[in-house]
C-alpha cells in the first residue's frame, strides 16, 4: 500500500507548483495508472514516491510506514522502478544487470544467482544464453522485459513504472503488456504506472488516476467507471470518444446476465419441440447433445416436416464463446455469426446461455447508470434507465459484480 | 647515414639511460596529472560554474611556454627532477580534466537516473556506473596528455632534468661540430619510439578498462 498525504513540489524557478496537495492512496496488489496530459506532474507525482524528487512538503506511506525522511537509497532499494528508456547498464553483462540490487542488499551469491534465473525463466528467456550477454545484443523487447525484471529482482513489494512499454513498437507493446499482466496475476505487487495514452491506461489499471495541471485529480475510479461515467468534462474529453466502445474491450461474458434460452435434447421428439417454441417467444430453440454442448439452432419452419431428423435440421450452433471472452470480441462474433449471437458454453462445453446484440448494448446501457450511481453523477435524471428492456432479454449486470 | 649509425653504436648506452629516464619523469608527471584530473573532474562535472574555472584555470597553465615555467619552479624546487616532474604534472591535468568532464556529462541520464531509482548511492554511482562508461573519453584524454609530456619533457633538459633533452641541448650548443646533428637526430629518434611505444600502451590500455558491453 502507497498513501500520499498533502504532497506539494514547485521546482526552482517556476511560479506554480507541478504538485499541489495530492493526496491519494494505492491500495495493495493493485496497477495504479496515473495518466494526464503532459506536464500535468504525473511523471514528478511518481518520482516523488522513491524520492527522486523531494517534495516540499507532504508525507509519504509505504505499508504504513512513514518514508518521507528515511535514508532514500535504502528506500529506493525496496522500491522497483523501471523507466521508458530502461537505463540497462550498457557495460554489464545481464546477469550483472539483474543482480545489482539483491547485490546492494547483501545477498550471497547463490540466492542471487537462483533468483536471477528465476526471472529470466519468468519472461521465457533461457538463462543459459542470456546471462553472460550485453544489454546491446538484444532486441528492443528483450531489453524492455531485462528493465523489468531487473526491477523485481529483490521482490520488492511496490514497483514504479514510468512508460515502460512506450517506446516499444505496437505489437511488441500489446505481448509486453499481456505478459505482464499475467506476471502481475501471480506476483501482486503494488504498481505505480505513469502513461499518457488512456489506452494503456484502461488495458493495464486496477484503478486509474486522471491527472489534470499540478498534478490535481479529476478522478480517481476503476477503469470502467471512468468510461462509463466521466466525473467532468475534462475527464471526459481525455477518455475521448468511442468510451463505450472502450467499455467492450474491458468487460466479459461473465460480467453480464446471460439469456435463457430454450433448449431441448436432440433425440427429443419434435412435437414436444413444437410445443417448447410455441410456449416461448423466441423463434427458435437451441439443441443440445447428450453432454449438454450446442448442436443446433431450430425454428418452427425447420420442423414442418415431421419425420425430420433433428440432428440435421436448422442452423449449425457454431457461434460458440467462453466465459471470460471480452463484449468487444463476442460482439464481432455476433456480427459475423447467422443468429446474431452467441452460445456461451463452460469449461467442458456445456450450455450456459446465450448473448446477443440486445444483451449487449442493455448491459452497456446498465453499467452506465450503475457507474453514475456509484459515483452519485447522475447528472439531472438525464441517464438513460436501461434496465427496463432488459428484463426479458437479460443484459443486466449481475449483481454480485459491482 | 652510416656515419650516424657508427655514432648511434658508441653512444646507445647513453641514449638508452635518457630515454629511460624521459619515459620515468613522463610516466610519473602522468600518473600524478591523472589523479589530480581525475579527483578535479569528479568534483566539478556536475556543476557547470565550477567545471569552466577549473577547466579555465589548467588550461591556461597549458598555454604557458614550458621554458618559463620550468625557468619559474627553479627558486621554489632548485635543478634536476623536482621542478620536471612539477611542471609536467601541471601540464598533463588539462586534457585529462577535459574529457573526464566531457565523458561523464556524456553518460546518458537516463542511465543514471535509472541508477539512482535503484539505490545506488553517489559514490556507487559514479564507482560503478558513470566512470566505466566515461572510460574510453578518460583514456583517450591521458593519452593526449602522454603526448605532450614527451614533447615538453625535452625541455626539461634546461633545468637540468632527466631525459632526451639533453641531446637536443648540447646539440644545439655544438651546432656546426662533426656529432651536432647526430645527438639531435639520436634524441629525436628515441622521442619517436617512445611515443610510438606509449601510443601502443594506451590501444592496450583502453581495450582492457573498456567492457565488451560498449565497445564498438
Amino acid at each position: 500500500m502507497i498513501r500520499l498525504e498533502n504532497l506539494t513540489k514547485t521546482f526552482k524557478g517556476q511560479k506554480d507548483p507541478a504538485v499541489e496537495d495530492l493526496t491519494m492512496e494505492i491500495p495493495e496488489g493493485e496497477i495504479c495508472v496515473l495518466v494526464g496530459p503532459s506536464g500535468c506532474g504525473k511523471t514528478t507525482t511518481m518520482r516523488m514516491i522513491n524520492r527522486l524528487i523531494e517534495p516540499d512538503s507532504g508525507k509519504i506511506f509505504l505499508e504504513d510506514e512513514d518514508v518521507t525522511s528515511v535514508d532514500s537509497d535504502q528506500l529506493r532499494q525496496r522500491i522497483g522502478y523501471v523507466i521508458q528508456q530502461i537505463g540497462l547498464f550498457p557495460h554489464m553483462t545481464i546477469e550483472d544487470n539483474i543482480a545489482t540490487v539483491p547485490r546492494l542488499l547483501g545477498w550471497d551469491k547463490k540466492k542471487t544467482s537462483d533468483r536471477t534465473d528465476e526471472l529470466l525463466e519468468m519472461v521465457g528467456m533461457d538463462p543459459s544464453d542470456y546471462r553472460p550477454r550485453y544489454p546491446k545484443e538484444l532486441s528492443g523487447g528483450q531489453k524492455q522485459r531485462i528493465g523489468v525484471v531487473r526491477a523485481m529482482a529483490a521482490d520488492p513489494s511496490v514497483m514504479l513504472m514510468d512508460e515502460p512499454f512506450g517506446a516499444i513498437d505496437p505489437i511488441t507493446r500489446s505481448r509486453l503488456q499481456n505478459e505482464f499482466l499475467r506476471l502481475q496475476a501471480d506476483i501482486k505487487k503494488t504498481i505505480v504506472f505513469v502513461t499518457h495514452d488512456i489506452e494503456e491506461a484502461i488495458k493495464m489499471g486496477d484503478r486509474i488516476a486522471i491527472l489534470r495541471e499540478r498534478s490535481r485529480i479529476a478522478q480517481y475510479d476503476k477503469p470502467e467507471n471512468i468510461l462509463l461515467a466521466p466525473a467532468d468534462e475534462f475527464v471526459a474529453n481525455f477518455v475521448g470518444s468511442g468510451a463505450s466502445l472502450k467499455r467492450l474491450s474491458l468487460a466479459k461474458l461473465s460480467d453480464i446476465e446471460l439469456i435463457d434460452w430454450p433448449t431441448a435434447d436432440l433425440d427429443t421428439d419434435p412435437d414436444k419441440v413444437r410445443e417448447i417454441l410455441q410456449r416461448s417467444d423466441r423463434g427458435w430453440v437451441l439443441l443440445l447433445d447428450d453432454n449438454r454442448r450446442p448442436q443446433r439452432w431450430v425454428s418452427s419452419d425447420d420442423l414442418e416436416d415431421d419425420d425430420e431428423d433433428l440432428s440435421r435440421t436448422g442452423l449449425r450452433a457454431d457461434s460458440i464463446a467462453h466465459p471470460d471472452t471480452t463484449l468487444s470480441a463476442a460482439l464481432a462474433d455476433m456480427l459475423t455469426s447467422d443468429k446474431s449471437s452467441v452460445i456461451i458454453v463452460d469449461e467442458s462445453g456445456a450450455y450456459e446461455g446465450v448473448a446477443d446484440l440486445e444483451t449487449i448494448t442493455n448491459a452497456t446501457k446498465a453499467m452506465r447508470v450503475e457507474a453514475r450511481a456509484d459515483n452519485g453523477h447522475d447528472r439531472d435524471g438525464t441517464a438513460e434507465t436501461g434496465t427496463e428492456e432488459s428484463e426479458e432479454s437479460g443484459g443486466r449486470l449481475k449483481k454480485d459484480d459491482s | 647515414m652510416d656515419l650516424f649509425f657508427t655514432y648511434l653504436q658508441f653512444t646507445y648506452e647513453d641514449l638508452l639511460t635518457q630515454t629511460g629516464e624521459h619515459a620515468l619523469a613522463v610516466g610519473i608527471s602522468l600518473a600524478l596529472g591523472t589523479i589530480v584530473a581525475l579527483t578535479l573532474g569528479c568534483l566539478v562535472y556536475q556543476r557547470e560554474g565550477s567545471a569552466k574555472v577549473a577547466i579555465g584555470i589548467t588550461g591556461t597553465i597549458l598555454t604557458i611556454p614550458s621554458f618559463a615555467l620550468f625557468g619559474l619552479l627553479i627558486p621554489l624546487l632548485g635543478l634536476g627532477w623536482p621542478p620536471t616532474i612539477v611542471a609536467l604534472t601541471l601540464y598533463a591535468v588539462f586534457p585529462i580534466l577535459r574529457n573526464t568532464v566531457t565523458g561523464l556529462r556524456g553518460v546518458d541520464t537516463a542511465i543514471v537516473d535509472s541508477a539512482q531509482g535503484m539505490g545506488l548511492s553517489r559514490r556507487q554511482r559514479l564507482f560503478r556506473i558513470e566512470l566505466p562508461l566515461a572510460a574510453p573519453v578518460i583514456i583517450a584524454g591521458i593519452r593526449v596528455s602522454a603526448l605532450i609530456l614527451i614533447g615538453i619533457a625535452a625541455i626539461a633538459a634546461g633545468v637540468g632534468g632527466p631525459g632526451l633533452g639533453e641531446g637536443f641541448f648540447s646539440g644545439l650548443a655544438r651546432i656546426g661540430s662533426a656529432t651536432a646533428l647526430y645527438l639531435v637526430l639520436g634524441a629525436l629518434l628515441a622521442v619517436m619510439v617512445l611515443a610510438l611505444l606509449f601510443d601502443i600502451g594506451f590501444l592496450v590500455l583502453k581495450r582492457f578498462v573498456t567492457s565488451k558491453g560498449i565497445r564498438n
